[in-house]
């Protein structure tokens, strides 16, 4: 069960704060569930439901926004997303190999959360720093040049 | 001066503070923007020849002179700089806007003023996290030294402008579905017409340009348009960010005479290819263009020259496809990145780019059979420009049309064999 109320008083105001800036409230969706994601990883049902009535829209009308953006979450994450890029360029340079490396260290596969809730796995696509693939982006941290030597590593540091 | 537009990015990936910007003549080309009326800037960036670095290359001075202007004209317009650099095998504005964020504040004022429009967004992908730190400073120290925000000094003109940090999707990249995503909504395109600039953002008349094509403005106010088009090499003026990744010696991008030939961008800046791989072709301009090969090396990467051999300079970033590398695998990749980004907003995109996925993959997987190839052809008409709601499906099936022509031997071999041959 969900606790009855999860949006805090800091996020109802922050969300508020956008919508003035607005012409109309609705404007503020988007924001609203970067905000909401900013403090939860995801968006839950029930916050679904609360940033609706903040917005004056139906929680309907609010969800058809947040899947329609793949860095809105509806299902929960991890403490670490890894974003691996597979477009054209990385694909050309050994994409396969590293997403090989990743799924089979981590034990995971796409869309899937290790069981310790330590990582995420994603594809993201093309991250514009063509010239250094393959490439990946761990939270926000921007992670280039990648080889099936230097991956795990990478992957180690996050906690 | 012949990299205007990157002379003073800095080698350290640290940006260049307003103090920096404006000790090597930075906001001077927005003063002299003030001191004109609108549509002479207008004029101006129309002789210059500037056309859109985004990828469709409309000119922008004639974008700019769609604007209702006069007393009649909605009090309020929207001036929007599209940093949504999204296509695949595209990493140019990057540059930019990590390297001078107020090379761009500076050509977004000089753009607002040119239509008059108060308000001003910058919207920008997600993954650009360090462009996302660097525009947020820049944006702050212009509010402070009261470039924006307040009237500039002298005149009665005054601008806002704030970042917009997207949430992923490629269709936002295009500038109707750009304008939902900025009014909160799902991000499918607009029909056209009306076009933006008389009804865009929440109704109002809009501008919306690319990052790079924005950042050669202040260039062109300070240097005149005639000095613009003598930087090229051909008859459309200014340089161009080039790129080039995939198997070459030294994938990069470099800022070159717009017009610069495709045999000396790859050959002499990325230094051909890497040892061990041989050419077989490239995407001129990121992954919704027509394939090139060998015959097309000395075709001079501008706007009218590349239309002339059947594909598009697009963003001017080169895809190279190498001899180790399967062709069929290359376009398999590239549709299944247009199919997941279809908004599914029109059926033969909804539908068609999944199809099209599915028989590459078959042959790929090495199911696939000769009438799949007429198929794909098929697709490739039925998602041609003004089939289709947007030119998202239309861009998706350049690769593809040109591979089945260029590379028929390849993909016959694939059903042939019964197995990709590159395995």
């Amino acid at each position: 069960m969900e606790p009855e109320h999860i949006l805090s008083d800091t996020e109802t105001a922050a969300i508020r704060e956008i919508y003035r800036h607005f012409p109309e409230k609705s404007a503020a969706c988007i924001e609203g569930l970067k905000v909401i994601q900013q403090h939860h990883r995801w968006v839950s049902d029930q916050a679904v439901r609360e940033l609706a009535e903040i917005l004056d829209m139906s929680p309907a009308a609010i969800d058809s926004v947040a899947t329609y953006y793949s860095l809105i979450f509806r299902r929960p994450v991890g403490r670490n997303v890894i974003f691996l890029c597979d477009s054209v360029s990385c694909w050309i340079m050994g994409y396969d190999q590293i997403a090989a490396c990743v799924k089979k260290q981590l034990a995971i596969s796409y869309g899937e959360t290790t069981s310790d809730d330590r990582y995420t796995l994603l594809t993201i696509p093309c991250l514009g720093t063509c010239d250094h693939a393959p490439a990946m982006i761990i939270n926000e941290d921007l992670h280039r040049d990648l080889t099936t030597e230097n991956v795990a590593a990478i992957l180690n540091t996050y906690g | 001066m012949d990299k205007p537009l990157t002379q003073h990015i800095k080698k350290d990936g640290t940006w260049l503070s307003l103090k920096e910007y404006e000790a090597v003549g930075g906001y001077q080309a927005l003063k002299k923007a003030l001191t004109l009326e609108p549509k002479e800037v207008t004029t101006i960036v129309t002789d210059s020849g500037l056309k859109g670095r985004g990828g469709a290359g409309f000119p922008t001075g004639s974008k700019w002179a769609t604007v209702p202007m006069g007393a009649d004209a909605p009090a309020i317009k929207y001036f929007i700089a599209n940093a949504d650099e999204m296509e695949p095998g595209s990493f140019k504005d990057r540059l930019l806007l990590e390297g001078n964020p107020h090379q761009l504040i500076e050509g977004i004022l000089i753009g607002a003023y040119a239509i008059q429009a108060r308000f001003s967004y910058i919207f920008l992908r997600w993954a650009y996290h360090q462009a996302a730190k660097a525009i947020t400073q820049c944006i702050q120290e212009a509010y402070e030294a009261g470039y924006l925000g307040t009237p500039i000094a002298g005149s009665d003109f005054q601008l806002n402008l704030s970042l917009h940090t997207s949430v992923g999707r490629y269709i936002c990249g295009e500038e109707t579905a750009l304008l939902n995503a900025l009014e909160g909504k799902r991000a499918n395109p607009r029909s056209k017409p009306p076009y933006p600039t008389v009804h865009g953002l929440f109704g109002k008349p809009t501008i919306v340009n690319n990052v790079e094509t924005l950042c050669n403005v202040p260039l062109i106010l300070t240097n005149g348009a005639d000095w613009f088009m003598k930087l090229s090499k051909t008859g459309e003026g200014g340089t161009k960010l080039y790129g080039a990744s995939g198997r070459v010696k030294r994938p990069g991008l470099w800022e070159l005479p717009l017009g610069t030939s495709l045999r000396e961008i790859l050959e002499e800046h990325a230094g051909g290819m890497k040892d061990g791989y041989q050419f077989k072709g490239v995407l001129p301009g990121g992954g919704s263009t027509d394939f090139l090969t060998e015959e097309h090396l000395d075709v001079p990467m501008d706007y009218k020259s590349v239309s002339a051999v059947g594909s598009r300079l697009g963003t001017g970033t080169i895809i190279v496809l190498d001899d180790k590398t399967c062709p069929v695998g290359m376009v398999r990749n590239l549709e299944q990145f247009f199919a997941q980004e279809s908004c599914g907003w029109c059926t033969p995109c909804r539908e068609g780019l999944p199809w099209t996925t599915k028989l590459l993959d078959g042959l790929e997987k090495g199911t696939g059979k000769m009438e799949d190839l007429d198929i794909l052809t098929f697709q490739t008409h039925y998602m041609a420009p003004g089939n289709t709601f947007c030119a998202l499906a239309p861009g998706a099936m350049e690769p593809l049309q040109s591979a089945l022509k260029l590379f028929k031997t390849d993909f016959d071999r694939h059903i042939h064999e019964h197995k990709c041959p590159w395995e």
